[in-house]
């Protein structure tokens, strides 16, 4: 394996970058999956039948937390690859630690959320417009739930190995996705929950 | 446990399909283990990331589903061959054409493609793999588990029955019970995703890992196409897993998508499926436009007319695939507007696709051809496919298409087009790269036997039902009174169906008869080609090229032995290659095991595999395994005995 010491660590090996280079193709079809389920949503919002609409169903304080959780999230991956560069293990895997604690936090919200909607008897069967707002919510709530268990498997593999081209382009990588899901959570968080609380 | 749903009611074809699917299983381990394959099995293919045996698995199960696919063509033509045949009951006639239009397309030809590209795009570009070799048996492990889990619906449940196209109410829960149209959300879901991951793989294999030298615009066309193709993956298939999805949640779990209470919106369904359906059939067919490509200047002996148009025109057609979808559906009420913007697109792609064509036809121009079988194949495609373009323009008239949705006429269009842009082109790729995958030619007589088989019949099978169309005969129909007066026609089209059964005999038999009694070319360019995949070995050796390749212009390996220009000027070195793993594989079984139990909805055995599946990607994750060397001493005795020098 020839290891290019003149770039950072995560693309040092041509094995790296094409890895790097192959996730953002990856996410070039997350965004055609997102912007579907998107366009779904937006056909079917106003189509609530006998069920409830968006300015009945939402409330703004737990959307708020989930956004705060999720903004700040990135920012802390984002020092985690910091330090990850700097080459300081420990506080690379205190903000990959804090980040997937964040992530759960925000997946505890939603999770409650789901339930106080389904209490309120707004579930999946009422309507198409309650399908689509727990398709469009869930689709991206579960890629949350695999990056967490994506990033549990990264922050352990970094405990045993350090630092090294493999496990800095796995964080890397990760690190991307992340910021992707909150990218789709901003637009979530404005045409979902702001557009229908207006 | 209720039994009875998994039972199928269908006499005695559905029984003798059970039991020819158990007698077969039977012999392969029977066979496996009287000759103690096993081991072989495993080690040599199973656990394989090697990107030409991972093609070549592609193309033999392309071919199991093209003999299913086509058996269900038979039934059907039989069915249709006489006014009021009693062959098939109308829900199972239902079933054979959903399934055969599925198996085809997502099934035969895609996996077919895939399966050419495995094998020869790595090769074009000079490169020794592709750019994630594991990635790509998690891709074929995938689309082969959901190939299989459709295929069981036929004697496990029942098969879906709505149609390839599937179309809302009619596919919901409630006027398709059966767990029919389950398997179509989850089969197609689970191959879907493997797709969606070759395309990333062959994106950043022929952005990134082209030799030096190989600039895009030398690429040959095959790796062009290959590229467009994979990039229209990319985009379409996200759209077809959410429709899919959204499917599985109307069905399974009373979601309000599609239906027609609550909101729900039938012709959102029809929407999403040609927004990736259109595309789809360009994903099978820009590929074989560059097959056809590169047979056509190999055996001209001139290089390709018109490059630069050539991939422009197929990145034309690309971005337009996307903004036709419509126009399969004009008579479901959008109105003037839509429908003439859908029309027009439409009619636009003629353009690029004509521009092809007489690129073809100026390549051919005063070439010195030679009439091998993979040519012919070639040359019969244009006039043919041309005549499908033509009725397809005609097809693309919105307010002309009034008479012709849904009748015969439409489906001798897409056959003229499918089959001569799909199938013809993976037969004469077949042909063409044979010898590089095995090392010895196909017969080129039993080739051209089959070839003039399958080509008349084809025109006998399809060209009546234009005719058929017109006289008003609607597609999808199982049977039809003497007094329509289409008896005769579809007794002509039934004949053409077991000419093509016929010619696709003799090819097979041709592979057998070759495999025994051809002799071994030791060249590695037995058809004096111009790309590099002919300047290494046939066989192919597991590390491709002893030594990469430099690049020096377009039809590189042809310019070489022109001017004498040398391709390989470093010294053989160690080589390092990836290790096999058998995780893709265990990873498919799970997949499988999933997709069966959501579709009977067995929650518990479905959570527990979803968390095996979990497992594996995590053990995945984990593997820290970074692959071995070939040492030097090695690939220069194996370059010596595939060049039939004694070691
Ligand atoms: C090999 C010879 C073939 C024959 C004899 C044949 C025959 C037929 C027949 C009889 C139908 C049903 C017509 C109806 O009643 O509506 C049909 C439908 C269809 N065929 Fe083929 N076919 C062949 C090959 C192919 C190939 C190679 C493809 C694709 C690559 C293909 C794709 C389809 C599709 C998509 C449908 C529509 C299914 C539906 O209505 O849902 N066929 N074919
Ligand atoms: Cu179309």
């Amino acid at each position: 394996m020839k290891i290019d010491a003149s770039k950072p660590l995560e693309y040092s090996t041509e094995e790296n970058s094409n890895k790097i280079f192959g996730f953002w193709v990856f996410l070039g079809a997350e965004i055609a999956l997102f912007a579907t389920l998107f366009t779904v949503y937006f056909v079917l919002v106003d189509r609530f039948a006998s069920g409830p609409n968006g300015s009945e169903l939402f409330e703004i304080g737990p959307v708020l937390l989930e956004t705060f959780l999720l903004l700040t999230s990135s920012f802390t991956i984002g020092l985690a690859i910091h330090a990850m560069r700097h080459g300081y293990k420990k506080a690379m895997m205190f903000f990959f630690g804090i980040t997937l604690l964040m992530g759960l936090g925000f997946l505890a919200i939603e999770i409650t959320e789901f339930f106080t909607y389904v209490h309120e008897g707004a579930t999946l069967q009422t309507s198409a417009f309650l399908s689509s707002l727990f398709v469009l919510l869930g689709t991206h709530g579960a890629h949350v739930t695999f990056g967490f268990l994506w990033g549990t498997a990264i922050l352990i593999q970094i405990k045993r190995h350090g630092i090294n081209p493999a496990t800095a382009n796995k964080s890397f990588i990760f690190s991307l996705y992340w910021h992707f899901l909150d990218v789709v959570w901003i637009f979530i968080f404005s045409y979902v929950y702001l557009k229908g609380l207006m | 446990m209720d039994l009875e749903k998994f039972k199928v009611h269908g006499g005695v074809l559905i029984y003798g399909a059970m039991v020819s699917i158990a007698l077969a299983t039977l012999a392969i381990i029977i066979g496996l283990t009287v000759f103690k394959k096993w081991g072989y099995l495993w080690r040599e293919w199973l656990t394989t990331v090697d990107h030409k045996r991972i093609g070549v698995m592609y193309i033999l199960a392309a071919l199991l589903m093209l003999f299913r696919g086509g058996i269900d063509a038979l039934m059907m033509r039989l069915q249709t061959a006489a006014p009021e045949m009693k062959f098939l009951d109308a829900q199972h006639y239902n079933e054979v054409f959903t399934t055969h239009g599925l198996i085809m397309i997502l099934f035969m030809a895609m996996p077919f493609i895939i399966g050419l590209m495995n094998v020869i795009v790595p090769l074009q570009i000079g490169a020794r793999d592709v750019a994630f070799p594991r990635l790509n048996a998690v891709s074929f492990w995938l689309f082969f588990f959901g190939a299989m889990l459709l295929n069981i619906s036929f004697v496990i449940g029942g098969s879906p029955d709505a149609g390839w196209s599937a179309y809302f109410p009619l596919a919901s829960i409630e006027f398709s019970p059966t767990v029919g149209n389950n398997y179509y959300s989850l089969a197609l879901q689970i191959s879907g995703i493997g797709t969606m991951l070759t395309g990333v793989n062959f994106i950043v294999t022929i952005l990134k890992m082209r030799a030096p030298g190989m600039k895009l615009m030398r690429m040959p066309m095959f790796t062009w196409s290959v590229l467009i193709t994979n990039v229209i993956i990319v985009f379409a298939f996200p759209v077809l897993t959410i429709a899919l999805a959204l499917m599985m949640f109307d069905r399974l779990f009373g979601s309000q998508f599609f239906t027609m209470a609550n909101g729900g919106m039938d012709m959102l369904w029809a929407n999403l499926f040609w927004v990736w359906g259109h595309p789809e059939v360009y994903i099978v067919i820009l590929p074989a436009f560059g097959i056809y490509s590169d047979i056509i200047s190999t055996f001209s002996k001139k290089n390709l007319y018109g490059y630069t148009s050539m991939v422009a025109s197929m990145v034309i057609i690309s971005l337009l695939s996307f903004l036709v979808w419509a126009h399969h559906f004009y008579t479901m009420g959008q109105g003037v507007m839509v429908n003439s913007f859908f029309s027009i697109t439409t009619m636009a792609i003629a353009v690029p696709t004509g521009v092809k064509i007489f690129n073809w036809l100026f390549t051919l121009r005063k070439g010195r051809i030679t009439f091998t079988t993979p040519m012919l194949y070639t040359l019969a495609f244009i006039p043919i496919f041309t005549i499908g373009g033509v009725t397809g323009v005609m097809l693309a008239m919105a307010s002309a298409d009034y008479q012709y949705h849904n009748t015969m006429f439409l489906v001798a269009h897409f056959h003229y087009v499918l089959i001569p842009g799909a199938v013809f082109a993976v037969i004469a790729g077949f042909h063409y790269w044979f010898p590089k995958v095995f090392g010895f030619r196909l017969n080129e007589r039993l080739g051209k036997h089959a070839f003039w088989w399958i080509i008349i019949s084809f025109n006998v099978a399809f060209f009546p039902l234009f005719i058929l169309g017109l006289m008003g005969m609607t597609r999808r129909m199982y049977t039809y009174s003497a007094e329509t007066g289409f008896g005769p026609l579809n007794m002509v089209s039934f004949a053409g169906a077991l000419g093509l059964a016929i010619g696709f005999v003799i090819l097979v038999y041709n592979i057998y008869w070759s495999t025994r009694y051809m002799p071994r070319d030791t060249t590695g360019d037995p058809w004096d080609a111009r790309t590099l995949e002919w300047a290494t070995n046939s066989p192919i050796p597991a590390y491709n090229f002893a030594v990469v390749p430099t690049v020096t212009d377009r039809d590189a390996f042809w310019v070489s032995k022109q001017e004498n220009i040398p391709l390989f000027k470093d010294q053989i070195k160690k080589i390092h290659m990836p290790s096999n793993t058998g995780k893709p594989f265990i990873l498919g079984v799970i997949f499988f095991f999933f997709g069966f139990f959501m579709v009977f909805s067995m929650w518990v055995p479905a959570i527990v595999s979803g968390v095996g599946i979990l497992i594996t990607l995590c053990a995945m994750s984990f593997d820290r395994d970074h692959g071995f060397y070939i040492p030097e001493k090695e690939i220069i005795a194996t370059e010596k005995k595939l060049r039939g020098e004694t070691v």
